[in-house]
């Protein structure tokens, strides 16, 4: 790969031929462009134009190729050429079906491809062949931090898929919160009867399995390392400390059960006959090895009345309790009521809910209940009133508009779920040290011990997109850690995070990046002796993928960057670039392209288009032949977090009339695949006004809005409602100098 | 349970579920409302079908079979057709109403009550339903002078009836009547004998 050698394919099919012209286009990519090898053909896609790059790189030993086709989205098996760097100028979506086809619009639609070309020969030859990650790390055992229903199942899964498996539980037994149930949710047909949980059995799988290595009374004392080379101190109770290499790890701390002691009102600490779901698990659990039915626990008389409270402490509006909704709890109630109604049916079980919500096939339990004659009431529970051996629940019932109350031997309060997320490493120093932290991983990574948080202390991770991924590469966090969850959903999460934790380890072995670049053989490079030591790489990275060493220097683990380049945008003296991603490579394309005069009235729009959502938008506008505004340029970025300041100023001085960027929703229900790219993006656009003003611009001629990828109509809109307010605030005055 | 209180007890729905035609299906509702939203005569109950249930479920004893709603019920069967757990819900008003009837529980003044007994009797009598008679017993059930102001307010369509052939004021006299009498009269002492027995299972 020493000598360089270009090569430009312009393809004439899908009507480009018909209303381009595509001679004048092979003439701009090899006078302007400067390709050494310039080829039209009729048909670039079909096996016989592929075949003729295949040719050239086999004989006439190319090792850059340039293909002025359709979008870098559509045909990529038939242009998927591995070993040799590949650049597509998107003349079909971009230009042929977002333009009209008009002889008036002929001229500038054909300027348009032009450019294109121009574009993608300059970014051509800023462009290496990525080589992969230098440290390859080789380590694919898993470690699984939590040893509940998740955690077990975490282990089995990821031990049946033949990786070893380290597991680290707090406490001295397996099964977490699920062993200390007497029954579980059914989940099997007809869903009418609680059933037996199946713990035993995953504990005694794990336990068994010779693939898998238990420590119990174990916590994390450090977690260190990247994918491929996590070193994790495992400190036991005894004192013993043992040190585990591992590939990769799932987290699946689970919850703990919201304390109802700060539910008084709700009779919480008041009386042992007001109780959790988990209190009742135990009082039925209780009764059930003795044979006997439940009592009642203040004085060990019959029950014959129980009501369920739901949303105790939970979907509170008032800032006081979880504002969140536990998911399991509908379920979890209608199954303790039926222990009472299978077993005694003449006890009465009301569970009084403002919405049951109950997932799953849990329609078919709730009417199941409802058959075997629990008594559903829909109201608000105002007070839990003790008295020496029953409670009064007094209540507003919402279907009859009136005040209510009955009288309980026991009441259940439906609590919620706290994550185990470890320290919110958000929050200040002295506000963390204030919260007694308990640190789960107590990861030595510079920007915090545990995983990032999104809201309600749940670990961040998008809950649609990508629920298991976090924002640390390697580590995946399952089960309630990272949204309130049953165990039907704990189990299967606890299956998707195995999957990506094996998925992590064996991408690192290749030096290949994790989600959503996954196989993305680039890395960051960074020219150290350039580097100013202003940290803002290792604070802005979203993935804690940078360190510093004892010099403040960044330290880079190429196995825990995903590649999104928000590092490269961060940086002010531009020494961070990937091989075939640069600060340059865009650079160029910004610069290559040919700039009419202030008098042409013809401007130039610069379009930075994140190519997760936006970009994708773009072509699909160009699918539906949205018509969008000729005078624009559009150059797709990893991440609007990659974007450099840098490129806005150069556009700017280069006589670019606006920019605009195009990057995902950012905020508590972000899009971004990157988390924090675009809220970066965001907040560095935010400052370029000043820039804007030194030089004497209009604040207009920058922009930034978020594009979803269904926005296909709404994203040619954009552009041209920005087209029409650079046409309303004239052409800049910048054209001519550079 | 004498010191417990017993509203939101299943004290009332289990009655109900033992007297009411259908009523083993009253705890089945999931309160959705959409009975409610579609009965045409909705905005003119005191307590939609949805409500009753739950009045049923809380051991609002007196308040609903003192209640003059499930007598507003129509039969047009919307809510049958609508509701999401297939209630039979029309089945079950009108099942209430029987019960309430049955107790002596239903309001003073309650023309569906008093229409559906004098159509009841109608009916039964000669197996036919004559109609002459039945609208007459309509207009005189307020009393004689009620009776005759309501019967020439009407006089135009009388009159119209009697002209088309619809109508025959020989009718008043005798009518036509089902030709097997002593058929008719065994068949309706049997469903009376069957719904008595399936009202008081054997104790």
């Amino acid at each position: 790969m020493s000598e360089m050698k270009t090569a430009a394919y312009i393809c004439q099919g899908c009507g480009i031929a018909e209303r381009l012209n595509s001679k004048q286009m092979a003439v701009v990519a090899q006078k302007e462009g400067k390709m050494q090898l310039v080829r039209e053909h009729a048909f670039l896609c079909n096996a016989e134009g592929v075949q003729m790059i295949r040719d050239d790189i086999a004989g006439e030993a190319v090792t850059h190729v340039m293909i002025a086709a359709c979008s870098r989205r559509a045909k990529t098996e038939a242009f998927g050429f591995h070993d040799v760097t590949v650049v597509r100028a998107n003349i079909r979506e971009g230009v042929l079906w977002s333009q009209p086809e008009s002889d008036e619009a002929q001229e500038i639609t054909q300027e348009m491809a032009d450019d294109y070309v121009r574009m993608g020969c300059a970014e051509l030859k800023k462009m290496k062949l990525p080589q992969g990650a230098p440290n390859k790390a080789q380590n694919k055992r898993i470690l699984v931090v939590g040893g509940g229903i998740s955690g077990l199942t975490a282990a089995l899964e990821s031990a049946a898929a033949g990786y070893e498996v380290v597991l680290v539980e707090k406490r001295g037994e397996l099964g977490g919160w699920a062993a200390q149930l007497w029954k579980c949710v059914p989940t099997k047909s007809p869903y009418s009867s609680p059933a037996d949980t199946g713990v035993s059995e995953l504990i005694a799988r794990a336990t068994q399995h010779p693939r898998i290595r238990i420590y119990l009374n174990a916590t994390l004392a450090q977690t260190a390392g990247a994918p491929g080379r996590f070193l994790a101190q495992i400190a036991s109770e005894s004192g013993a400390a043992t040190t585990e290499e591992v590939g990769a790890i799932v987290q699946a701390s689970g919850f703990t059960g919201y304390d109802i002691a700060r539910l008084p009102e709700l009779g919480g600490g008041k009386s042992p006959n007001v109780v959790d779901q988990a209190g009742l698990e135990r009082l039925a659990a209780e009764a059930a090895a003795q044979n006997r039915p439940m009592r009642r626990p203040s004085d060990g008389g019959e029950i014959r009345s129980v009501v369920f409270v739901q949303c105790a402490g939970q979907r509170d509006e008032s800032g006081k309790h979880l504002p969140y909704c536990s998911g399991h709890c509908c379920n979890t109630s209608i199954k303790q009521a039926m222990y009472f109604k299978d077993a005694y049916p003449a006890t009465d079980t009301a569970v009084i809910y403002t919405d049951l919500r109950t997932p799953g096939m849990g329609e078919d339990f709730y009417r199941s209940g409802q058959n075997k004659g629990v008594t559903f009431t829909k109201g608000t529970v105002s007070e839990v009133a003790v008295n020496s051996n029953t409670c009064t629940v007094k209540f507003k019932d919402l279907i009859l508009n009136e005040e209510g109350s009955i009288d309980a031997d026991l009441v259940v309060l439906a609590t919620g779920q706290v994550p185990n997320s470890g320290v919110n490493i958000d929050l200040p120093e002295e506000e963390q040290a204030k919260a007694q932290p308990v640190s789960i991983l107590n990861l030595n990574y510079r920007q915090g011990r545990d995983l990032p948080q999104l809201k309600h202390g749940l670990t961040d991770s998008h809950f649609i997109c990508f629920p298991y991924e976090t924002r640390r590469t390697g580590i995946y966090a399952a089960g309630p850690v990272r949204r309130p969850m049953d165990m039907a959903q704990a189990s299967e999460d606890a299956t998707g995070a195995a999957m990506k934790a094996i998925q992590a380890v064996e991408n690192a072995s290749l030096g290949r990046a994790a989600h959503p670049r996954s196989g993305d053989l680039s890395f960051p490079i960074v020219r150290i002796e350039g580097c100013t030591q202003c940290k803002r790489c290792t604070v802005e990275c979203p993935f804690g993928a940078i360190d510093e060493d004892e010099k403040r220097y960044p330290v880079f683990n190429e196995s825990r960057c995903r590649r999104c380049g928000t590092c490269m945008g961060a940086c002010p003296v531009r020494v961070i670039s990937f091989e075939n991603y640069s600060p340059d490579s865009i650079g160029s394309q910004i610069k290559a392209v040919d700039m009419p005069d202030e008098f042409s009235e013809k401007p130039r729009i610069l379009v930075l288009a994140c190519e997760n959502d936006a970009y994708p938008a773009l072509d699909m506008a160009g699918m539906q032949r949205h018509i969008y505004s000729a005078f624009v340029r559009v150059i797709p970025v990893r991440c609007l977090g990659s974007v450099n300041t840098v490129w806005i100023t150069d556009a700017l001085n280069g006589g670019w009339d606006g920019v605009m960027m195009m990057g995902c929703k950012h905020g508590d229900d972000y899009q971004c695949h990157f988390v924090k790219g675009s809220e970066l993006a965001n907040y560095r656009m935010g400052k370029i006004d000043d820039t804007l003003k030194q030089l004497g611009l209009e604040t207009e001629r920058v922009t930034t809005c978020s594009v979803a990828i269904t926005d296909s109509a709404r994203v040619a809109q954009l552009i041209n409602d920005y087209a029409a307010t650079i046409q309303k605030i004239g052409m800049s005055p910048m054209k001519g100098f550079a | 349970m004498s010191e417990l209180n017993i509203k939101y007890h299943n004290d009332f729905l289990k009655e109900v579920e033992e007297n009411v035609e259908e009523g083993k299906w009253v705890k089945m509702c999931m309160q959705c409302g959409v009975c409610a939203g579609s009965c045409p005569l909705g905005p003119h109950w005191a307590h939609p079908p949805q409500e009753l249930f739950m009045m049923v479920r809380a051991g609002k004893r007196a308040e609903v079979l003192g209640s003059d709603s499930m007598w507003m019920c129509t039969s047009c069967y919307n809510c049958v057709v609508r509701c999401p757990r297939k209630l039979p819900i029309t089945q079950i008003m009108h099942g209430l109403a029987t019960y309430s009837n049955q107790l002596g529980l239903t309001p003073k003044i309650q023309p569906t009550r008093d229409f559906s007994i004098l159509f009841w009797k109608n009916c039964t009598r000669t197996g036919r339903v004559n109609e002459l008679k039945l609208t007459l017993g309509l207009y005189f059930m307020d009393g004689f002078m009620a009776g005759i102001k309501k019967g020439w307010a009407m006089r135009g369509i009388g009159l119209g009836l009697v002209k088309a052939g619809r109508l025959n004021a020989f009718e008043l006299l005798k009518g036509h009547v089902c030709k097997d009498q002593k058929g008719i009269r065994a068949m309706l002492n049997k469903a009376a004998e069957i719904e008595q027995r399936r009202k008081r299972p054997a104790v």
